[in-house]
C-alpha cells in the first residue's frame, strides 16, 4: 500500500507517466486529496437540488430542511464519535449499544429509582466513559483488533442494557414528571419557518468542539499521526497507547451524550431504540469521506454524510418511493464514497 | 504492530459487521430428567417475549417440567432459531414452542423436529404454511386490526368519509403480523383492501401513505414527521404497536397536532395501556402473550401424557388466544374493555 500524505500536508505534486495529459483529472485529484469534504458537499447540494425538483416546496422549505436536521441529529452525534475512532484506523461497533445503555441508566436512575438528576445524569455519562475506556484498554493494552473487541462489547453492552432495563420502556409522560431535564434536548424553537431543537444545536456545538480538538490542539495532531502510521508516531515520541485509550473513551462519552439526545427526540426511554446506530454511524462517516484506513477525514465530512443520508430518506419518503429504495440509494452512496476514497488515496508513483 | 487495515479488510469490515451481527446466541442447555419443553422467541429485547418466557416458566414449574429458552439476536434472525431447534432435538425435548422470525425459512428445521417426534407449536406468529406446525396459539391479528379500524370509523362518524389516514407499519417486507393488522384496520375502517395478503396498493383517497418504523419509537416519530410533511391535515393514525404510537405522538406534539388526531394501535403492553388512559392513544387491541406460552407448555405436557394434539378454534386455522379492544371511549357496536381492566391484563 502506498503511503499517503498526512492530513494538512501540501498536496503531492503529480509526477511521472502522464505528462501528455497534465490533465484536469490530475488537478481534481490533487484538489480532492487536499479537501476530501468537497465530494460529499457536492453530493449533498445535488441531492437537495434533485429532491427540490421532484418534490417541490414540501421538501425545499425551512421547516422540512430543519426536520431533516432533527432526524439526523442522533446519527451525527454518534458519527462524531465514530469519526474519532476511525481516524486512528479503528472501528467502534458498540457505539449504538453504549448510547442506549447510557440513556437507560440515566433514565432508570432518574425516573424509576428517584435519584436526583444532579447524580443520575453524570452517572449516565460515566457509563459511556467506562464503556469507551474498556474498548480503548482492550484495543491499546491487550492489542486486540478493534473490530473484534467492539463486536464483543456490542453484545456485552447490549446484554447489560436488556438486563438493567428489563426491556421495559419508560413512558414520555413519566419522564416528563420525574426527570424533565432528560428531555431538555427535545426543546424546540422556531424562526423563519424552521424548527430547531436543542439536540441539533448540541450536535453542531459538539462537532465544532471536536473539530477544534482535532485541528487546533496537540492531541488532534497526535490522533492524525497515530491513524496515519502508529509506528512512525511512536518513533516521533507520541504515546500511542494513551492516544488510543483517550480516543475510545471520548467516543464513549460522546455516545452517552447521544443517549441524552435520544431521550430528547423520542421523549420516552426505550431499550429497543438505536438498534441500527452502529452501522448508520459508519455509513455517515464513510459517505462523509473519512478514510477507513485512518489518518484522513473530518468531522464536517461526517456531518455532511449524515445529512446526505437524511436528505435521501426524507426526500424519497416525501416523493412516495418505497422504503427499500432508500436503502438501495444509501448502499450505492457507500460504495461510491469508498471508491472515491480509494482513488484519492492513490498518489501517482 | 501494524494498525492499518488492508484494502480488502476495510470493505470486509462493513460486510462482516452485518454478517457477524447474525451470529447466534443460544442459551446454555440445562440437563434434567423428565420432560423438556423448549421456547424459542424472536428476540430477547421485547417485553412481549419476556412475558412469554415468564408465562412458560411459571407453567413449567407448576407442572414440574424443564423449560429451555432460546432467542434470536434480532427480529428476522432465522439462523439462531434453526440452531435452537437442533439443540432442542439433540437434548431430547418433547416439544417446542416457537415464535418464528422467518415463517417460511424455519419450516424445514421444524419438519425435522416433528419427524423426530417432537410436538411443535407456533406462538403468536403462524408458520407459512400454517400446517407446518402441529398447532398455532396466536392472537387473531386481523381481528385486532379490524377492532381498532371499526372503533376509529365509528368514533369519527360522518367525518370518517373525509379522513386523512397515516399508516405507521413495521417493516417494508410486510411480515404476516404487519400485513394482518394493517389490512384488518383498513377492513374495519371501511377501506377496500386492493390485494389480499398485501397492503399499499389501495387507491382510497383517504390514505396519506405508509411509513415503516421498525416497531420502535424513533422510527415512529420519523415516519410520522415525513407523513405530516406529505399531508399536514392527517387526522387518523394507525400504528403497528404502542412504541411506534409513542414516537408518532412526539411528532404530532412538535407539530401542535396532538389534540386533534385520532391514534390507534395494537399490543396492550402496560406502557401502551397507560398511554390509552392518558389520551395519547385512542384505542389499542390487547393481546395475551403469557396465555399463549403457558397454554403451550400445558399442551406439550398433555401430548406427552395422552398423545392428544391441541385443536384450532372453530372456524380458524389456529387456536385464538383472544384479543380485547382497550379504550376509555367505547362506541356502540364495538365491544371493548376500559383501561382499568386493560392495566390488570397488560404485559411488559
Amino acid at each position: 500500500m502506498t503511503p499517503h500524505a498526512p492530513a494538512g500536508a501540501v498536496a503531492v505534486a503529480p509526477a511521472g507517466s502522464g505528462e501528455a495529459k497534465p490533465s484536469t483529472l490530475r488537478r481534481l485529484h490533487a484538489l480532492l486529496h487536499d479537501n476530501p469534504t468537497i465530494v460529499p458537499f457536492i453530493v449533498l447540494l445535488l441531492a437537495v437540488a434533485l429532491f427540490s425538483a421532484i418534490v417541490g416546496r414540501r421538501f425545499f422549505h425551512p421547516f422540512n430542511l430543519s426536520l431533516v436536521l432533527q432526524q439526523v441529529t442522533i446519527i451525527a452525534i454518534v458519527g462524531t464519535a465514530q469519526t474519532l475512532v476511525i481516524l486512528i484506523a479503528g472501528i467502534d461497533l458498540s457505539v449504538g449499544a453504549i448510547m442506549v445503555l447510557a440513556s437507560v441508566v440515566m433514565g432508570r436512575l432518574g425516573v424509576i429509582d428517584g435519584v436526583p438528576m444532579i447524580l443520575a445524569f453524570p452517572l449516565g455519562l460515566m457509563v459511556g466513559v467506562a464503556c469507551g475506556a474498556a474498548n480503548g484498554a482492550l484495543v491499546a493494552l491487550l492489542r486486540l483488533p478493534p473490530f473484534i473487541v467492539t463486536l464483543g462489547t456490542w453484545s456485552i453492552f447490549g446484554a447489560l442494557n436488556l438486563w438493567y432495563s428489563r426491556s421495559e420502556t419508560i413512558r414520555q409522560q413519566d419522564v416528563e414528571v420525574a426527570a424533565p431535564f432528560l428531555q431538555f434536548l427535545g426543546t424546540a424553537f422556531r424562526f423563519w419557518g424552521a424548527r430547531l431543537t436543542c439536540g441539533s444545536l448540541l450536535m453542531l456545538a459538539l462537532a465544532a468542539l471536536v473539530w477544534y480538538l482535532l485541528r487546533r490542539t496537540a492531541f488532534g495532531r497526535h490522533v492524525h499521526a497515530t491513524g496515519d502510521d502508529p509506528d512512525a508516531a511512536r518513533l516521533a515520541g507520541i504515546d500511542v497507547t494513551r492516544v488510543v485509550v483517550a480516543v475510545y473513551t471520548i467516543a464513549g462519552l460522546i455516545c452517552a451524550v447521544a443517549g441524552w439526545a435520544l431521550i430528547g427526540r423520542i421523549g420516552a426511554i426505550s431499550a429497543i431504540s438505536g438498534g441500527t446506530a452502529n452501522l448508520d454511524s459508519i455509513t455517515a462517516v464513510v459517505i462523509g469521506g473519512t478514510s477507513l484506513f485512518g489518518g484522513r477525514g473530518s468531522i464536517i465530512g461526517t456531518l455532511i454524510g449524515a445529512l446526505i443520508v437524511g436528505v435521501f430518506r426524507n426526500g424519497l419518503a416525501l416523493a412516495g418511493a418505497n422504503a427499500l429504495w432508500q436503502e438501495f440509494a444509501i448502499g450505492l452512496l457507500i460504495i461510491i464514497a469508498v471508491a472515491i476514497d480509494q482513488w484519492i488515496r492513490k498518489v501517482a508513483a | 504492530m501494524k494498525r492499518h487495515l488492508g484494502a480488502g479488510s476495510a470493505t470486509a469490515t462493513l460486510i462482516a459487521a452485518t454478517l457477524l451481527a447474525a451470529v447466534a446466541l443460544a442459551a446454555a442447555p440445562a440437563w434434567a430428567d423428565g420432560i423438556i419443553v423448549g421456547l424459542i422467541t424472536k428476540t430477547d429485547n421485547n417485553p412481549f417475549f419476556v412475558k412469554m418466557r415468564d408465562g412458560a416458566g411459571a407453567k413449567a414449574k407448576e407442572l414440574g417440567v424443564t423449560l429451555q429458552s432460546f432467542a434470536g439476536k434480532y427480529d428476522g434472525d432465522n439462523d439462531s432459531q434453526v440452531a435452537a431447534i437442533e439443540s432442542l432435538v439433540a437434548a431430547g425435548a418433547k416439544g417446542i414452542l416457537i415464535t418464528p422470525s422467518d415463517t417460511k425459512a424455519v419450516v424445514p428445521a421444524v419438519k425435522k423436529a416433528r419427524d423426530a417426534g417432537l410436538l411443535v407449536i407456533a406462538l403468536d406468529t403462524p408458520l407459512d404454511p400454517i400446517e407446518a406446525a402441529d398447532a398455532t396459539f396466536a392472537t387473531d391479528n386481523f381481528a385486532a386490526g379490524r377492532l381498532i379500524g371499526e372503533w376509529a370509523a365509528r368514533t369519527l362518524g360522518a367525518k370518517a368519509a373525509s379522513a386523512h389516514i397515516a399508516f405507521l407499519d413495521a417493516l417494508e417486507f410486510q411480515p404476516t403480523v404487519d400485513m394482518l393488522r394493517d389490512t384488518g384496520f383498513m377492513t374495519g375502517f371501511g377501506i377496500k383492501v386492493a390485494e389480499p395478503g398485501h397492503y399499499g396498493h389501495e387507491t382510497d383517497k383517504r390514505i396519506v401513505g405508509h411509513q415503516w418504523g421498525q416497531g420502535a419509537e424513533e422510527g415512529g416519530r420519523t415516519g410520522m414527521e415525513n407523513l405530516l410533511q406529505r399531508d399536514p391535515d392527517i387526522n387518523v393514525v394507525y400504528t403497528i404497536n404502542e412504541p411506534t404510537a409513542a414516537g408518532a405522538y412526539e411528532a404530532l406534539k412538535a407539530a401542535g397536532r396532538e389534540h386533534d388526531v385520532l391514534m390507534v394501535s395494537v399490543d396492550g403492553g402496560c406502557p401502551g395501556v397507560r398511554n390509552v388512559q392518558a389520551g395519547v392513544i385512542g384505542a389499542t387491541s390487547q393481546q395475551y402473550p403469557l396465555l399463549m406460552a403457558s397454554m403451550g407448555v400445558a399442551a406439550v405436557v398433555d401430548y406427552v401424557k395422552s398423545g392428544r394434539k391441541p385443536l384450532p378454534s372453530p372456524g380458524l386455522s389456529f387456536f385464538n388466544t383472544g384479543v380485547n379492544l382497550v379504550t376509555d371511549h367505547p362506541v356502540p357496536g364495538v365491544p371493548s374493555i376500559g383501561t382499568a381492566e386493560g392495566l390488570q391484563k397488560c404485559w411488559g
